[in-house]
């Protein structure tokens, strides 16, 4: 009874209230890995996002919109959880911050069913690329291989002609091989797989020596990609052959981490910091400013997932009845990306320029990035084909 | 050939490391009968530490120092405020309370540090390779590992067999109860061994630190291993953790590196080196359900 009265009291205020509803803000949910190891991951992306509504006075394309954020701890079945919740409860229409692909694959495909838009400011499994394409997923990062494949194509550029090669067992570590070899002509002088979340590289690093190839390709996220990086160096290798890879394992907060180590590395990137445009000036410039750090790739993901929405929020006037509206706004992808010219293909996810960087010194013990070199110039990913929608 | 051998040394470094981990694991489990799963994070406090005070006095000496003064007294406040209580429960309450201090560990270190790992670089002196065996240069730093392992069991061997504090450890191992009687003060004689136990997962860390990401729930990776290592060598014997920690460290390594070569002799390379992998982190359970079959105590158990 005492419920029943407390909803007819807050069905008057509704009704009195009815034009300041109005303007309520625009819900965004955003579903991230801010505990664990990883969480400074979902950090960077939250930031990047946060950072574009600040600078509009917590309004994205002069809509109001209102952040909920939530951690999934890296696991699946808890970000599945914490969607059900934003799409009942709060009526969440759109929804992003996923950072890790088995925890998207798990939550996106239920949600764009539900008729919410998802946009992916990082996670790109090629499942979603391909065939499980879907109109309400648009994926505003990279499809999962891409980063690889420029290394590859750089490879190839650079005439390295035995490449060794070196990745986690499990299922991103073999797309990443994959898709280095995809772009990569020449020889392979060894393809290993290691143990996930192993620590101690000295076996594989021994084997490495031995093979004596004339480069090295590895992808290993996280502190995986710390050790190895240290110990590489140890065994003085980083003097003899020259070491590759994509991106993640030279984000600006991970090469604190590892020190001089790193240095003269290359690494995949579609984005980075020193890349001349005026949206990355001002988005670097006013990150330093809020946070206090450079920001990383994922910063820069987050920020461009939050224009992108800017952009369409702008066109349809906050208005999300019509999900067809909203959609063909998002897929001109209006706005400046901090990474340079960006379009959706076919299957919405980027045709965007890819580039190496190479770690160099920055002050007196730090390091950064620098770009190098556009690997590939409006780069569409392999699976955009498979797609129909 | 040249690779074969520097594997042993890899084998044996990381043993060294599990020795480290296992000794004092072996003696709190041998002595006062408690699982202690939040040893690990005594290993995390070494590296922490010793990152710390490496990043701002630029020492190695002096973080390694702090390290292990830092892990000895969080390793005997642990015992007098938590594991003190656990002494007589089932190992159920006593799997639950340490895996609650695992977490607490974990959140402490996030909290006082942030998630972002720290950087810690391995001493000058120390920083190049040394050719071992001619045309294999070898890490100088994984060599000193190596060494200061010998030195700690060497240490370890003289105060369990030439002091009078080692025969009490080793009686309380044996019979806890009748060293009571005897009017040993065992609740000292428990701190001091949880203490020591501390100091070197402690040295593990410290050393662990410019190999390794210093990072939150680093000790967990290890400290599997080390419970391998304390059931293969038998519950409660240092001798027995040393040779199953040089045991388990040279499977691990040669697994690693020896199976999928061998695979590879009739199989297709993809497939070898996948399956080798895959064999390769299973070979040290399947030597420890090896070692347990033919001796259900382990190798040395202290009681049977």
């Amino acid at each position: 009874m005492r419920g029943l009265m407390l909803t007819a009291a807050l069905a008057a205020l509704y009704s009195i209230t009815g034009i300041a509803l109005a303007e309520t803000p625009v819900k965004i949910g955003m579903v991230t890995t801010l505990s664990t190891k990883a969480g400074y991951l979902g950090e960077e992306i939250r930031d990047g996002f946060m950072l574009a509504m600040d600078q509009e006075g917590g309004r994205l394309g002069g809509v109001p919109v209102e952040l909920l954020v939530d951690d999934d701890g890296r696991d699946p079945g808890k970000g599945k959880q914490i969607a059900d919740r934003f799409i009942q409860r709060d009526g969440v229409k759109i929804m992003t911050g996923i950072v890790f692909s088995n925890v998207a694959m798990a939550v996106v495909p239920k949600v764009v069913r539900d008729q919410v838009i998802y946009i992916s400011p990082n996670a790109g499994p090629s499942a979603l690329a391909g065939e499980g394409c879907h109109e309400n997923y648009f994926n505003v990062a990279w499809q999962n291989d891409n980063l690889h494949e420029a290394v590859g194509q750089y490879a190839t550029d650079v005439g390295f002609n035995n490449v060794y090669l070196l990745a986690p067992n499990y299922p991103a570590g073999k797309d990443a091989l994959a898709g280095f070899k995809r772009y990569y002509k020449g020889k392979v002088a060894g393809e290993v797989y290691t143990k996930l979340g192993q620590s101690d590289y000295a076996g594989e690093l021994a084997a490495l020596r031995a093979a004596a190839p004339d480069a090295v390709f590895f992808f290993l996220p996280g502190g995986m990609g710390i050790n190895f990086i240290k110990q590489y160096a140890q065994a003085g290798l980083n003097q003899q052959i020259p070491l590759m890879g994509p991106a993640f394992s030279f984000d600006e907060r991970l090469l604190r981490a590892v020190g001089d180590a790193a240095l003269g590395v290359v690494n995949g990137s579609q984005w980075n910091h020193d890349l001349d445009n005026e949206a990355n000036r001002v988005f670097v410039e006013a990150f330093r400013k809020a946070y206090g750090r450079t920001p990383t790739l994922y910063a820069s993901q987050g920020y461009d997932a939050a224009r992108l929405i800017g952009s369409a929020l702008k066109q349809v006037g906050g208005d999300l009845s019509d999900t067809g509206a909203f959609r063909t706004a998002l897929r001109k992808a209006d706005f400046p990306s901090v990474r340079g010219a960006f379009k959706f293909a076919t299957n919405q996810h980027p045709i965007q320029d890819i580039y190496v960087r190479e770690v160099v010194r920055a002050g007196a013990d730090g390091t950064t990035n620098e770009t190098r070199k556009k690997v590939f110039a409006n780069h569409k990913d392999a699976y955009a084909a498979e797609c129909r929608m | 050939m040249l690779l074969f051998f520097e594997q042993l040394l890899n084998g044996l470094q990381l043993g060294v490391m599990l020795f480290l981990m296992s000794a004092g694991l072996t003696l709190v489990f041998g002595i006062m009968r408690v699982i202690n799963l939040a040893h690990g994070s005594l290993y995390m406090v070494g590296a922490y530490v010793a990152a710390t005070v490496f990043l701002h006095s630029g020492s190695f000496l002096l973080g390694l120092l702090a390290a292990l003064a830092a892990a000895g007294m969080v390793g005997m406040l642990m015992e007098l405020l938590v594991l003190r209580r656990l002494y007589g429960r089932d190992h159920l309450d006593q799997v639950l309370a340490t895996f609650g201090l695992i977490l607490f560990f974990n959140e402490l270190t996030v909290v006082l540090w942030g998630r972002q790992p720290l950087f810690m670089n391995v001493p000058e002196l120390l920083s190049g390779t040394i050719e071992v065996i001619p045309g294999a240069p070898y890490p100088s730093y994984r060599l000193a590992i190596i060494l200061a392992g010998i030195l700690v069991a060497g240490f370890l061997w003289f105060l369990f067999n030439h002091t009078r504090l080692g025969m009490r450890i080793r009686a309380g191992a044996s019979n806890r109860e009748m060293i009571a009687a005897l009017g040993v003060n065992i609740k000292l004689l428990n701190t001091l061994v949880f203490g020591l136990g501390a100091l070197l997962a402690g040295l593990a860390g410290a050393m662990a630190g410019p190999i390794l990401a210093v990072e939150s729930g680093m000790g967990e990776s290890i400290l599997i291993l080390t419970f391998v290592v304390i059931v293969i060598g038998g519950i409660g014997s240092i001798r027995g953790a040393l040779i199953a920690a040089l045991l388990v460290g040279m499977v691990e390594t040669l697994g690693g590196f020896l199976l999928p070569a061998l695979l590879r002799l009739f199989l297709p390379a993809a497939t070898a080196d996948g399956a080798g992998a895959s064999l390769a982190s299973m070979s040290v359970y399947i030597l420890m359900a090896a070692v347990l079959v033919w001796r259900p105590h382990g190798l040395f158990p202290a009681h049977e």
